[in-house]
Order: structure tokens, then sequence, then C-alpha cells
């Protein structure tokens, strides 16, 4: 690595008052022609691209991306990362992407600040209680850790929750997934950018697709605002915009695009050392190194690319936040953001070829694709290399809504949609 | 967040309503006769489309009643409503 950060070169540019940083990506013209394209720069997107360039040696690639690098949802989610998920499937796909990320910030030498602190998913009625069980024992038979805890358990891991039986949704309990945490969603980017330029990336930035240009059955390559670039391969992951991409190439998905909100309070010192979700009453917060509260919120029940959300949809989270943690009644809430979540009908992704020869699409994470960005890009780089899917994303093909063999994850997705 | 105006109660808050989703889906004639493809083109795919975009809406806290909406769903605007039954306008 030619800029290899270490101990040694923060101290040697220290000296230098930080001046001399080299830039970690370059920001280059599109060629003419490229072996394949990825229209999409954010984490899913980048990733791609630096495993393909890794793992499957296609170095002449290019991302293109309408705005900035994770400037999408990349910059707008919770950082929550976790693999408890009912369905093997979907066992499967998560967990591989939790197996990356225990090594990232290694592989990338890039401080992803990945931080294993456990999610806790609570249980508020008796359904609850007998779903999370129930996906508690399904995640042990995929190896992946999962514990239940009962009230007290709860409490002791997570002090400030209020458990009094009296309140009007209140907690019988709930499982853990201890190696489930955090990581810092800017950094995933950004390693994955500079990785993956490195190896010869083209990272081309305020480049917006306008046209998908076919042959019959095959591509061709595409229009964009810097002109038309020539390729016989395009992997497509543009989260919320991925059914205006599909219309321009022709083709029909199953997406629906909502606003999903989120939130942080102001900085405050050390109160809550995981994250806590529930499902039930929709709250979920964790606290960022910074010391913000990190919330999100809901889904707008109707399909809108405004990136802001309803401010019914943030109320409804901040009464459930309070009867769940009375101590943040005075917490005042620093900014708010909306990002367009694509949602599949079964809550579960698609990493897929297409009818058209050439064209891939990654899509319908909807309200939770932070978490396998790394796995995503490395299914999906082996999905455009072979042209064929990894075994771990056979399942999330765009063919399932016609076999009707859906991945039903709406239980463990945790946001209601 | 925006305000809708029923065709029935006038002008109201939009959480007042449910969402039902892309209008004009008709429901097939000859179900028995639909091939897998087409199962799947009525059930699952949608235009899910960045602009104009014709949906279905009921005023679930006021009227019960569904009716159509024309809006923009890249900046939330109203262009249109109708009811259930007419013909949609600016097609």
């Amino acid at each position: 690595m030619k800029n290899k950060y270490s101990i040694f070169s923060l101290i040697k540019n220290a000296f230098s008052g930080h001046e001399n940083w080299k830039r970690a990506w370059r920001d280059p013209e599109p060629q003419k022609e490229y072996d394949a394209i990825i229209i999409g720069g954010g984490g899913h997107g980048l990733a791609t691209a630096y495993y393909l360039a890794k793992k499957h040696k296609m170095t002449n690639i290019a991302v293109v991306e309408k705005g900035w690098i994770g400037g999408g949802n990349t910059g707008r989610n919770t950082t929550i990362i976790r693999s408890n998920y009912l369905w093997d499937a979907s066992a499967g796909l998560y967990d591989h992407a939790l197996k990356i990320w225990e090594g990232l910030s290694q592989e990338l030498n890039y401080n992803v600040m990945f931080s294993q602190r456990g999610v806790m998913n609570l249980a508020h009625n008796l359904q609850d209680v007998r779903d999370l069980k129930r996906r508690t024992h399904a995640n042990r038979l995929n190896g992946i850790d999962a514990v239940w805890l009962n009230t007290e358990e709860v409490k002791k891991f997570c002090p400030i929750i209020n458990t009094s039986p009296h309140i009007r949704y209140p907690v019988l309990g709930g499982t853990l997934q201890r190696r489930a945490g955090t990581a810092r969603h800017d950094a995933v980017a950004w390693g994955y950018a500079r990785g993956a330029d490195e190896m010869g990336v083209d990272i081309i930035q305020n480049c917006e697709v306008k046209g998908i240009k076919r042959n019959g059955d095959t591509v061709e390559g595409i229009e964009t605002t810097k002109g038309f670039i020539k390729t016989k391969k395009i992997g497509v992951v543009a989260a919320g915009h991925s059914s205006v991409i599909a219309n321009m190439a022709g083709i029909r998905l199953p997406l629906e695009s909502k606003p999903l909100q989120a939130l942080v309070s102001e900085p405050v010192k050390p109160i809550i050392d995981t994250v806590v979700m529930s499902n039930a009453v929709h709250a979920y917060v964790s606290q960022s190194d910074k010391g913000e509260l990190v919330i999100g919120a809901g889904t707008d029940s109707y399909v809108s690319y405004t990136q802001k959300g309803s401010h019914n949809i943030v109320e409804e989270t901040l009464r459930a936040i309070l009867e769940l943690y009375p101590i943040f009644s005075r917490m005042k809430m620093l900014r708010q953001w909306g990002g367009i979540v694509d949602i599949c009908p079964d809550a579960s992704p698609i990493i897929s070829k297409t009818q058209v020869k050439g064209l891939y699409f990654n899509c319908g994470w909807g309200t939770g694709g932070f978490k396998a960005t790394p796995g995503s890009g490395d299914l999906f780089a082996h999905t455009i290399a072979n042209d064929e899917p990894h075994k771990l994303n056979a399942a999330f093909n765009l063919n399932r809504f016609v076999s009707g063999d859906l991945v039903d994850e709406h239980g463990a997705a945790a946001v209601a949609h | 967040m925006f305000i809708i105006n029923c065709p029935y109660c006038g002008e109201r808050d939009q959480t007042e309503f449910s969402c039902g989703g892309e209008a004009h889906i008709e429901r097939p004639k000859q179900p028995t006769e639909l091939s897998d493809d087409q199962w799947a083109e009525y059930l699952f795919m949608r235009k899910n489309i960045k602009g104009i975009q014709f949906e279905r809406w009921n005023h679930i806290h006021g009227c019960r009643k569904w009716f159509n909406v024309v809006r923009d769903t890249s900046n939330d605007k109203i262009h249109a409503v109708y009811k259930m039954g007419e013909r949609p306008p600016l097609k």
C-alpha cells in the first residue's frame, strides 16, 4: 500500500501540522470504456468495486456517483450491524457480512471503528416473546450467537431501560447478539474507496447516469452527465433510486421507495453502551462515539423521494423512547434527516442478474442495508464477475417474485413496513 | 408531510389518511389463465416513479372512503384528486 496508515505515519504528519496527508483517492475523468461499471458510490457500490478488483482481478472498472461518495444512505443510517435474521438464507448472507466486518479495519488499513457492543431486541407482548425466542433458536442452529434475556437480565445489561410492569408496553424480555454492534458509516465508504482506487478503480463523482444503452438483450454502456461510457457489465447499486435506473434499462422491479428517518441528540456523557431495538413500539437507540444518542425512526407509508420524512413519525418514535428511557426526557434533539430506502415485498434484498445480459442489480435492502455492506459487495462482485450468483446470494434473485420462493424477513427487519 | 384534499371531506392532514399504493393496477380478469410471470407482474412489480405518480388513498380516520391522488413523489406536491371510477386527469 502506497500510503499505509500507521502510528508512524501519524507521528510523521503530526510534525508537519497534518498538512501533508496525500489525498486518499484520485478524482479522474471517465475513460471511454470499462470492463464493468458500478452505478452508485455508496458503501455497497464501493465495496463491490473493491472486491471486483481484489478478488476477481477486474481493475479496469469505474464507480459512477451522481453526488459525492457515501452521501446517500451510507451517510444517513444508524450504523447498526447484526446478523440475527430468521431464515437460513438471510442468516448466511448477514453473518457472512458480520464476519468480514470483524477483520475489515485491518484489511482496509482504515479504521472503520467497528465496535461489537451488542444489539438487544426487546419483546413487549406475548407474541414478541414467542417470535424472538424462535428467532434465537433459529440463529443458534445457524451458528449465530443469540441469547434470550428475561426482564431482570435486560435491566442488568442496560440499566437505564424502564422495566416497570406498569408502562403501556412493558419489557417482557429480549434477545442479545453480543457480536453485533456499530461502525463508523463514512469510514466504510472512504476505506473501500481508498482500497479500490489504489487497485486502479476510477471513482467518478458528480456524474449522474441519464440512460442505459441496450442493444437488444445486451447492455452497451451508460449515458451520463460526463458523456457516454461504453461497457459490457453494469452493476446497479442505487438504493432508493434503483427503480429510476431500472426504468432507464426498461426492466421492472418489485420495489417501493420510501423516506426513512433518523435523528441524533445533543452529545452527552456515556449513558448507553449497547444498541437497543424495539420493534413493537418502534424505538431504537445507541450512542455514537461523539456522545450523541442515535435514534432510528420509521418509514413513511407512501412512496416519496424527498429525503425528509414526516414529523409525526419522529413524534411517535420519541414518545416510545421516552416511555422506555424516562432519563432522556430533557434531551434536546440536534439533527433529523431522511434517506430513501427501497423496500422489497418480502423485506429481503435482491442481489441478482436480470433478463438483460450484463445488467445486475443489488437493491431492495430497505431499512437495513448498512450492516450488510461488506458481504453485499463481496457477493455482488462474485455475481458480476462470474455471471452467476454465489451460493450465499442465490436465494436473493429477482426470479423469486415469479417462483414464489420469497425470503420473508419482516420480523427480523426491525423497522415495521 | 402534506395536506390531502379528500373529495368527500375537504382538506385534512396526511396523517388522517392511509396510502394504498400505485393506482390503476387491474385485478386479472381470468386469474386461472395467468402465468407465473403475469402473477409476479400483478402482485409485486411497481412503477415506483420519481415524479408524477397515480396512487390510491383511504381517508382511514375520516370518511373511510377510497379515492385517487396524483402526486409528484420528488417533492410531495399533489396535482389532482379524483374519485374511484373517474377518469384520471392529465395522463
